[in-house]
């Protein structure tokens, strides 16, 4: 083999693997992302049932109930809209009333939001950035209590 | 006084640091051998002032001196000690002091055992490194100070965030930063390589054993992170694509091609062009790992503060760090020689391989992990890429690079014969089919894909067993020849099967635990009992506890297998007082088979608990496999050490003659 022909075997193994790369990150991408909105974006953006997204805000004050076993119903709220949740496990340590919350999930038919993982983040100061904007768009949102470390 | 001790010390480092990058660089332009000297004189004078910085930081926190504004931050008088020390590094300020004092460590290592380098080409090096010391300080002593006092002082500090109070989290930064940071060798020595437009065999020497060793600390650092998420997160998993753990995975995988790609050309003299573009990357991601994580633009356990200011300053070192250093070899990188030439099949072939599948598998991570920073500043919307992105696409990258791992080195450099190395892998060909048959058998459920996965990791180690049992001649010569050829082997060689080895145990525990975790979430009243993958788990109620600086309650579980018992499990919740936060302890029985992980949840209205339970089996493998790659790491550097006199006599003869 040539010199050329050798370089044209390393170039053509390149964008081989190149490809296949290209087109396993379209592929993934098209397939598993998941967008973020606030109450008040699932009904102005028309989400519909059955879309995988993540829905952040409040979790409302006196809204939590225990039901069987181990599901629990909540609603996450921007003041603007609230939404109920359904979610079937354990809750995070610093899952509270009144506090921020990001929950991953669908939205069943009936307008509940079923939950499969609900984060709640590892510091009482903190607030998920998603939710701190969403509330900031609320007027909903302190400097003061967001801009404190997370450590 | 202490304090302001260690203050002063950081601003003279500083100072230090920008003699060191001045003075040495142009003595190496002018020939000016004295002012080269300076830069060994600089690296050790800057490492030492900031040892001193750093040790007066870790006394305030031991002897908390809640006057200095960082300790009030983050430690309290009621911590244990190991927790006070490692609280150092455990916030922004200390942590940047840390990074700069491992990066002097390294510049005052060159200083040190650089004698036999080139004068001009360590120079250089001392330069560059005393470059990113000067960026870093800078931006240490403007933004963030960590001895600000306060005035009145504080009675009492606010205490560091209690899931940071862990034995292995004490040790993740550490080790991380040694690897992060340790890839700045290689940076330096491609810059000075471009500066000089000097570049040979002895150069990828020289470079080879700084980033085994950063490499080696990067997979131990990597390896503790994701042990301590396994154990304190309480999530029952070990890995979860988050854009932090991705920022130290992608200086990994570039650092784990360029220990190959510079293997290549400390033997072949060849791809030349890439090693040091990949040596340019891999500090380059480091970089950006540094600022993704400190500058809040990341949000998790480890983003510290959100300071716009900080995070433009880090910006700004990255973007003068790596974009300098991609227009130095853009402008430079022409004047290197093409080194050998080689057929596509053989050694070196292989190892381009391996580059060009770990290179696009850190794309693809690169991707998934920027895509959604991207896509908010374009069209403002939010998004996540979550584990399922990172599993399409990184999983199916790993496949060929595994399968053709034991084929790279049974090949031969220049032209390898690729039949002879599949015959030599026979035996290790029919290891993984009895492997696979096996498990088959075994596994009733999972998916049907998994079996083949848990393949591919015994394919690996066993075709590393092979390839030694071929170069000893095992079976093929008498005893005290294969007992010879044992002795004589080098070290490196028994390195690279160790760590090849260590990747396919890994690969195992991975896939395992993958395909085969059980999970049960139940409700459970005291005297109520689960059952979970042949386990019998009794739960015995809730008690409550006070620990040194928490209250906790103590979950009791009494697990049996087949009528006998064999553990206690204490899944516990823990309240803090500072900062009042709380935090999940998982109770695990860890055996070979799996890790039996119980976490307790809330009580519910009747009395009764959520429980979560996983049986995750190998799950131990992973880590497991991450030290025997690190000690595959050790043992190639202490062979490396033997020849440490030998880069003179090989510049001699390796330069001109290896270029075609």
């Amino acid at each position: 083999m040539t010199r050329k022909q050798r370089r044209s075997v390393l170039i053509g193994a390149s964008l081989a693997v190149l490809g296949l790369a290209v087109g396993l990150v379209l592929f993934a991408l098209e397939d598993s992302i998941v967008f973020f909105y606030s109450p008040a974006d699932i009904s102005d953006k028309g989400i519909k049932p059955g879309q995988r997204i993540r829905l952040g805000g409040l979790v409302a004050e006196g809204s939590v109930v225990r039901g069987k076993d181990t599901t629990v119903q909540f609603a996450v709220t921007d003041t603007a809209a609230t939404i109920p949740v359904r979610y079937t496990g354990v809750l995070p340590d610093l899952f509270r009333e009144g506090q921020g919350v990001v929950t991953e999930g669908r939205l069943g038919s009936d307008g509940t939001f079923i939950a499969d993982s609900v984060l709640a983040k590892h510091d009482e100061n903190y607030m998920p950035p998603e939710v701190a904007e969403a509330l900031k768009k609320q007027g909903l949102w302190q400097e003061s209590a967001g801009e404190k470390k997370t450590n | 006084m202490i304090a302001e001790v260690g203050h002063y010390a950081l601003i003279l480092a500083l100072g230090v640091a920008l003699v060191q990058t001045v003075l040495p660089v142009w003595g190496a332009r002018r020939g000016g051998i004295a002012l080269m000297e300076v830069g060994s004189s600089a690296a050790q004078a800057q490492f030492v002032l900031l040892l001193l910085s750093f040790a007066a930081l870790t006394v305030a926190y031991v002897t908390s001196d809640f006057s200095v504004q960082n300790v009030f931050q983050n430690s309290h008088s009621a911590k244990p000690l190991l927790y006070k020390v490692s609280g150092v590094w455990g916030n922004h300020e200390g942590s940047m002091v840390l990074w700069v004092l491992i990066l002097a460590l390294f510049g005052c290592m060159v200083a040190l055992f650089g004698r036999n380098l080139p004068p001009d080409l360590k120079a250089t090096v001392l330069g560059v490194q005393g470059s990113i010391s000067v960026a870093f300080l800078a931006f240490i002593v403007t933004t963030s100070n960590p001895f600000t006092r306060l005035e009145p002082a504080p009675f009492e500090g606010q205490g560091l965030n209690p899931i940071l109070q862990d034995p292995a989290l004490s040790f993740h930064p550490p080790f991380l930063y040694a690897g992060y940071v340790g890839f700045s060798m290689a940076f330096s020595f491609a810059i000075a390589a471009l500066i000089t437009g000097r570049i040979d065999p002895a150069w990828a020497r020289w470079v080879r054993p700084w980033t085994l060793a950063a490499w080696m600390c990067l997979t131990l650092g990597i390896a503790m992170g994701s042990w301590w998420a396994y154990y304190e997160l309480g999530w029952g998993g070990w890995w979860f694509w988050d854009p932090v753990e991705n920022a130290s995975f992608m200086p990994w995988l570039a650092g784990t091609a360029l220990l190959h790609s510079a293997l290549v050309m400390e033997k072949r003299d060849s791809l030349k062009v890439w090693t040091i573009l990949l040596a340019i990357l891999t500090f380059s991601l480091s970089l950006m790992g540094t600022f993704l994580v400190r500058s809040g633009v990341l949000t998790s356990v480890h983003a510290f503060a959100v300071d716009p200011e900080r995070g433009v300053f880090i910006l700004g070192i990255m973007v003068v760090f790596i974009g300098g250093a991609l227009a130095l070899f853009a402008a430079r990188a022409q004047a290197l020689k093409q080194g050998g030439i080689f057929a596509p099949v053989s050694r070196e072939g292989a190892l381009v391989l391996n580059n060009l599948l770990i290179t696009t598998a850190c794309a693809a991570v690169f991707v998934g992990t920027l895509y959604p920073l991207g896509l908010e500043a374009v069209s403002g919307a939010k998004i996540s890429v979550g584990p399922p992105f990172f599993n399409a696409t990184f999983g199916p990258l790993m496949v060929p690079l595994l399968i053709a791992m034991p084929f790279g080195p049974l090949l031969a450099w220049k032209r390898g014969d690729i039949l002879g190395a599949a015959q030599r892998l026979s035996f290790a060909a029919g290891v993984t089919a009895l492997g696979i048959i096996a498990t088959y058998a075994i596994a009733q459920r999972g998916p049907w894909l998994a079996p083949l996965g848990l393949a591919l990791g015994i394919w690996v180690i066993a075709g590393a067993v092979s390839e030694m049992a071929f170069r000893v001649k095992l079976f093929k010569a008498d005893t005290s020849e294969v007992l010879r050829r044992l002795r004589n082997l080098p070290r490196s060689a028994y390195g690279t099967a160790a760590a090849h080895i260590g990747v396919g145990v890994m690969v195992m525990g991975i896939v395992s635990t993958s395909a085969w975790q059980h999970e049960q979430i139940t409700a459970l009243k005291p005297g109520e009992t689960s059952s979970l993958a042949g386990y019998e788990i009794k739960f015995a109620g809730v008690a409550p506890s006070q620990g040194p600086n928490y209250r906790e309650q103590i979950g009791r579980m009494t697990v049996s297998r087949g009528g006998e018992v064999v553990a206690e499990l204490h899944p516990s919740k823990r309240a803090y007082t500072a900062p009042r936060t709380s935090t999940t302890e998982a109770g695990i029985h860890a055996s070979w088979a799996g890790d039996l992980y119980a976490v307790l949840g809330d009580e519910l209205k009747d009395g009764a608990y959520t429980v979560r339970l996983y049986f995750n089996p190998l799950v131990r493998l992973i880590w497991i496999g991450a030290v025997i790659m690190f000690l595959g790491g050790l043992l190639s550097l202490s062979d490396r050490r033997l020849r440490v006199g030998a880069p003179r006599r090989a510049q001699t003869n390796a330069s001109p003659a290896a270029a075609e």
